[in-house]
């Protein structure tokens, strides 16, 4: 398990760093599913297999999916690569890597001072993650569909029938 | 299960269901025939049967052109993940007692999550190609796929009610005193509906609409890249097929004078029948018409079929 652990992580290390780094937008995008997944598949290593499933479904299978379909719709050609060269140039990773070294630093620090590995993993059955998502915390579940209710109600308001308006020429109607 | 047994399974698993898939081509064009008032492919072989031999042949020795506008790496890749998501969708699904690869416990859910990674081969393969009519029939298959997929997985949802359990296996065992057919059969059609949408099967082929869109996301695809579409495709029937024999009409259970594998087979079939018979007897919707049908009547359909399930469930 600890090997399947360590390969996962390389991949999802290695890809999300691929998705910074890289100029054309699909590319990135491609690399960000991999990453998903990779992290799904972590979930599966550790006893959580309905959390993996619902990344793959949720976050990899509809979210990214909308994203591509929007850069789709956007057309970005070469020239936009091109345009992202451009403004990407290695003076903008500086602050980043910054604040990234000091993050590193800190998660290794903590690693090293409380060292011990990870016991007692136990699976979570789909049972149980429903039980506790209406049980305990039933309230951030309601607190999320009305979320999702506004964006419903904002929606329909955006895209609801406009009155047809018709050139002044149009309005009269043929005698 | 011993290791033995468990590669068994793997290999028989995987050769049945590629060789299905090449079957297919001449099931397809054989009964698409008959519906039609013909014969069908007659010269190779016996019925014809060696035209997928023929077939297989002539897709391996096409040119295999990658257009130089095309995104190279991405244009390759596309084809290939139809194929891997539809082949690992078929480790969940028991053919028959102890004879399934991969007895999860999440099954109903990794089915869905494999699905809708199938969508990016259609999107991929469709922004890869840089042609305007591929990108049309990609942005048509995503937005179809992704509406389709909400509530397939809504109506999967009574079943899983009614059998209290994700895994397939158990789902099949659940079925033991009665098919769901019987209480699920809002939920069975809603079903079907959107596992035809899924595999962009006629009527509701609208990502490659050959009337409109030349040949829609795989305009540009030749040879083998264009025959793993194909495949992916069929494979694609054939897993829809099982998974509604397996969660509606009891999977391998029957009487017992046949083995269990053979009634699953066997009903996989009828539905692979329904699909190619849907392919001849259907008109294609209007792109909007599709998504209002969707969004407008299936959708609250599910729910309500969902809510009442629960509600009965409950009170039961």
């Amino acid at each position: 398990m600890g090997v399947f652990f360590y390969i996962t992580a390389a991949i999802a290390v290695f890809s999300t760093a691929m998705v910074v780094t890289r100029f054309n937008i699909m590319h990135a995008l491609l690399y960000l599913i991999v990453s998903l997944l990779s992290v799904a598949v972590i979930f599966y290593l550790y006893g959580a297999p309905y959390m993996a499933s619902l990344e793959i479904i949720v976050y990899a299978g509809a979210i990214m999916v909308l994203i591509i379909f929007f850069v789709m719709m956007l057309n970005l050609g070469p020239e936009s690569t091109r345009l992202e060269k451009q403004w990407l140039k290695p003076g903008m990773w500086m602050v980043p890597a910054l604040f990234c070294v000091i993050l590193l630093g800190e998660l290794v620090y903590l690693i090293a001072q409380n060292h011990t590995p990870v016991t007692g993993i136990k699976e979570v059955p789909p049972k149980a993650v429903g039980r506790s998502l209406f049980g305990p915390y039933i309230l951030a579940v309601e607190l999320s569909a009305m979320l999702l209710m506004a964006g419903i109600v904002g929606a329909y308001h955006l895209g609801r029938q406009q009155p047809k308006t018709l050139h002044r020429f149009l309005q009269s109607k043929p005698s | 299960m011993s290791a033995g047994h468990y590669w068994l399974v793997i290999g028989g698993v995987l050769f049945v269901i590629l060789n299905t898939a090449a079957g297919l081509i001449w099931l397809e064009r054989r009964m698409l025939a008959l519906w039609q008032d013909r014969y069908g492919p007659n010269r190779a072989g016996p019925f014809g049967l060696f035209i997928v031999l023929a077939d297989t042949i002539k897709l391996f020795f096409k040119e295999d052109w990658i257009p130089p506008f095309a995104d190279k790496v991405v244009f390759v890749f596309a084809p290939a993940v139809v194929v891997a998501s539809v082949l690992l969708s078929f480790t969940i699904i028991p053919f028959a007692p102890n004879v399934v690869v991969a007895d999860f416990n999440v099954g109903v859910l990794f089915f869905l999550a494999m699905s809708s990674m199938g969508v990016y081969s259609i999107v991929l393969g469709g922004w890869a190609s840089n042609n305007k009519y591929a990108l049309l029939g990609a942005m048509r298959g995503a937005s179809q796929m992704i509406s389709y997929e909400v509530f397939m997985g809504l109506s999967l949802m009574g079943v899983v009610i009614m059998s209290g359990s994700f895994n397939l296996s158990e789902i099949v065992a659940a079925q033991k005193n009665g098919w769901f057919i019987l209480p699920q059969c809002v939920g069975f059609f809603i079903f079907l509906i959107a596992g035809i949408a899924e595999t962009h099967r006629l009527p509701f082929d609208i990502p490659e609409a050959e009337s409109e869109l030349v040949a829609g996301f795989h305009s540009e695809y030749s040879g083998m890249k264009f025959g793993m579409f194909f495949i992916g495709e069929y494979m694609g029937i054939t897993l829809i097929s099982s998974m509604v024999v397996t969660l509606y009409f009891g999977g391998w259970l029957g009487p017992a004078f046949l083995p269990p594998v053979i009634w699953f087979v066997l009903k996989t079939f009828v539905f692979i029948m329904l699909f190619i018979l849907l392919r001849a007897s259907m008109p294609r919707p209007r792109y909007d018409q599709l998504m209002e049908y969707g969004w407008k009547i299936l959708f609250p359909l599910s729910l309500v079929n969902l809510l009442i399930t629960a509600a009965i469930k409950l009170l039961i």
